[in-house]
């Protein structure tokens, strides 16, 4: 962990060298809030391989077993829960980045009257909380018997993932160099035909995340999940979860197997886009 | 089709990729030239215009209709079985907001959201900064702890929240369990209401933390390490190098995340809902959850007031976004 051997000048390796003291420290540091940010997860996940009755013990591992898992895929609607989120938020996610992405690119790419409302628009419709829209689409939902439906409930999440997918891939088309577009206009491509062949491709990894993160926005959504669906089979995960820990009682053995269940494919994935994710989110919004 | 523009739409964008001004025209073919000139760019962002007029556009304007009307699950239009039964809510004016702004409820609400949302924002981001400098030292296991420290993002909120009040639970919870393990008394985690407040800020700390981790390692990791070996050379201490070159490199990533992350927090609901659902009392209701609490928790569901807090949070947040925005601007930050 020295240093030294990596950098040849004198003046960093006295600058990069710790005193054993605050190596220590900071190791110290770092394993404590490492201890905190995974200690609720792995209790979560420790106690779901507990039987049921022992749930609330303090112990790490007590007498191992997959019944909570068991019961929970076979006495329970989770499995449908799963399927209807799935359901819900991959559509909301290909509507979404297949609708936002032309306008990414316009808005990183050309002026044109409109623009700065636009950018505006976009940038305010994130802000716009949950209490604003709610009412309002649930009385148009009731309307159109869409209540209680999947298809609804991709409409309403729509409304947060439109602008936040075009906002962000503004911010990834930002990151592909002009130059690309302008030896595409001198080969005779159309603005459209640069867009479709030359930064589409290029722009691959950022649809992705972009893509992964308006899934997982979706996949986590609460609000309007737990206010538009009701009766059991219906139901998203966050709406699921709810009913095994409710104000009548709590049955942390399904709760906890659920959340592992929820949370292991979400989170391999999650892992392994996070350095993109941030990068969009603040390119677009810094150079807005 | 686009064979015929291609020539002057290639020559506009290429034009406006280099942000070169043009001069407008006449008034008269002003409107006929900018459109031929345009239209592709009006074309690629239609889709976008258009789903956000429909389902954003038009429900908001109806959100603000129905914040200025009596409208309650009693009155407005609704089908019972076969009958279906006409809208009589009426127009109120500006009756709700006058109630909303002069009544405690709202103003108290407002207190403990801001509260809320302060206390959040300042931990989460020196708390994010700390561990941001902290990895960015050459250290061993650094993206061992950077993936640890990443893990509360990973995992989707409501299943982490869910997971703290299994912790919290205040009979049978693990951390009282182990209070009681050292022989003090269980604390009632969610159910006193300063506890509750305390309780509720330390999730949503844990759950943004890495998100202000990860955005600020990213801004430090941009800041060239020549500029520190400059100043040390100058002979400026650890301090004045963070103070001096730390701070203003990171400023356009900060000013960014704090912006978000104030607006994220604002309108936290899902923390507040699945941990307490506001309780106890109305003790740990932000204005999110106390809208929604108006229009599907309580009985006849009052959805004119429930529109008339969510319109104001929304006025609340641009206020906030406009002054942010004009003080950076004040400063230099072209934004």
């Amino acid at each position: 962990m020295t240093t030294a051997a990596t950098t040849p000048r004198a003046k960093i390796r006295r600058r990069g060298e710790r005193s054993p003291l605050a190596s220590f420290g900071l190791h110290a540091t770092l394993i404590v809030t490492s201890v905190i940010a995974v200690f609720p997860v792995l209790w979560v996940l420790l106690t779901s391989l507990k039987p049921a009755k022992y749930a609330n013990t303090a112990d790490f591992v007590k007498e191992t077993t997959l019944a909570n898992y068991r019961q929970l895929l076979e006495d329970t609607e989770f499995l449908a829960w799963f399927a209807n989120s799935l359901i819900v938020a991959a559509l909301t996610t290909v509507i979404g980045v297949f609708i936002a992405a032309t306008t990414g690119y316009a808005v990183s790419r050309f002026r044109f009257p409109g623009k700065r409302g636009l950018m505006w628009t976009l940038l305010i419709t994130q802000m716009f909380p949950v209490a604003v829209l709610i009412v309002p689409i649930y009385n148009i939902m009731a309307t159109l018997g869409l209540l209680n439906s999947a298809t609804g409930l991709v409409i309403t999440y729509l409304t947060i993932a439109v602008p936040f997918c075009a906002w962000m891939m503004k911010g990834f088309f930002d990151t592909i160099p002009a130059e690309i577009d302008e030896s595409g206009q001198v080969d005779g491509l159309t603005p459209f035909g640069t867009f479709w062949r030359l930064i589409l491709p290029l722009a691959k990894p950022g649809i992705a995340v972009t893509a992964f993160y308006s899934f997982i926005t979706a996949w986590g959504e609460v609000a309007y999940a737990s206010a538009f669906l009701v009766g059991d089979e219906n139901l998203t995960l966050a709406g699921g979860l709810q009913k095994f820990v409710n104000q009548y009682g709590a049955q942390w053995g399904l709760m906890t197997a659920a959340s592992v269940l929820i949370a292991i494919p979400a989170g391999l994935v999650f892992l392994f886009a996070q350095r993109h994710l941030v990068t969009g989110m603040s390119a677009g919004a810094v150079k807005g | 089709m686009a064979v015929d523009t291609s020539q002057s739409v290639a020559q506009a964008a290429g034009d406006d990729a280099r942000g070169r001004s043009r001069g407008t025209g006449k008034p008269e073919g002003k409107l006929k030239r900018s459109v031929s000139i345009h239209w592709y760019a009006w074309a690629m962002v239609a889709p976008v215009v258009v789903v956000i007029g429909v389902i954003i556009g038009y429900p908001l304007v109806r959100g603000i209709y129905l914040s200025l009307t009596n409208a309650t699950e009693r009155n407005v239009a609704r089908t019972i079985g076969v009958n279906e039964i006409p809208a009589t809510y009426e127009f109120v004016g500006l009756d709700n907001y006058t109630d909303a702004l002069t009544g405690d409820q709202f103003l108290g609400t407002l207190g403990w959201t801001l509260v809320w949302t302060v206390a959040c924002v300042s931990i989460t981001f020196t708390l994010g900064l700390g561990l941001a400098n902290m990895l960015n030292r050459r250290i061993a296991g650094r993206s061992f702890y950077r993936m640890l420290l990443i893990l509360p993002w990973a995992v989707p909120g409501f299943v982490s929240v869910f997971a703290w009040r299994f912790l919290y639970d205040e009979r049978r919870g693990l951390l009282n369990t182990v209070l009681a393990g050292g022989g003090i008394d269980a604390v009632p985690w969610l159910n006193d209401p300063t506890m509750a407040k305390l309780s509720v800020i330390a999730v949503n700390v844990w759950l943004g933390v890495p998100f202000m981790m990860v955005a600020l390692l990213g801004g430090l990791q941009s800041i060239p390490g020549e500029l520190y070996e400059a100043a040390e050379m100058d002979g400026a201490t650890a301090w004045q190098r963070f103070r001096n070159i730390t701070m203003p490199g990171l400023r356009s990533v900060s000013t960014t995340v704090i912006l978000l992350s104030t607006i994220w927090t604002f309108n936290m609901f899902p923390v507040i809902f699945l941990l307490t659902r506001g309780g106890p009392g109305e003790a740990t209701q932000i204005l999110v959850t106390q809208a929604y609490k108006f229009s599907f928790e309580i009985s006849p569901r009052d959805f004119a007031q429930s529109s008339t807090w969510g319109v104001l949070i929304l006025v609340l947040l641009m206020l906030f976004a406009a002054v942010y925005r004009r003080v950076l601007r004040k400063q230099g930050e072209a934004w």
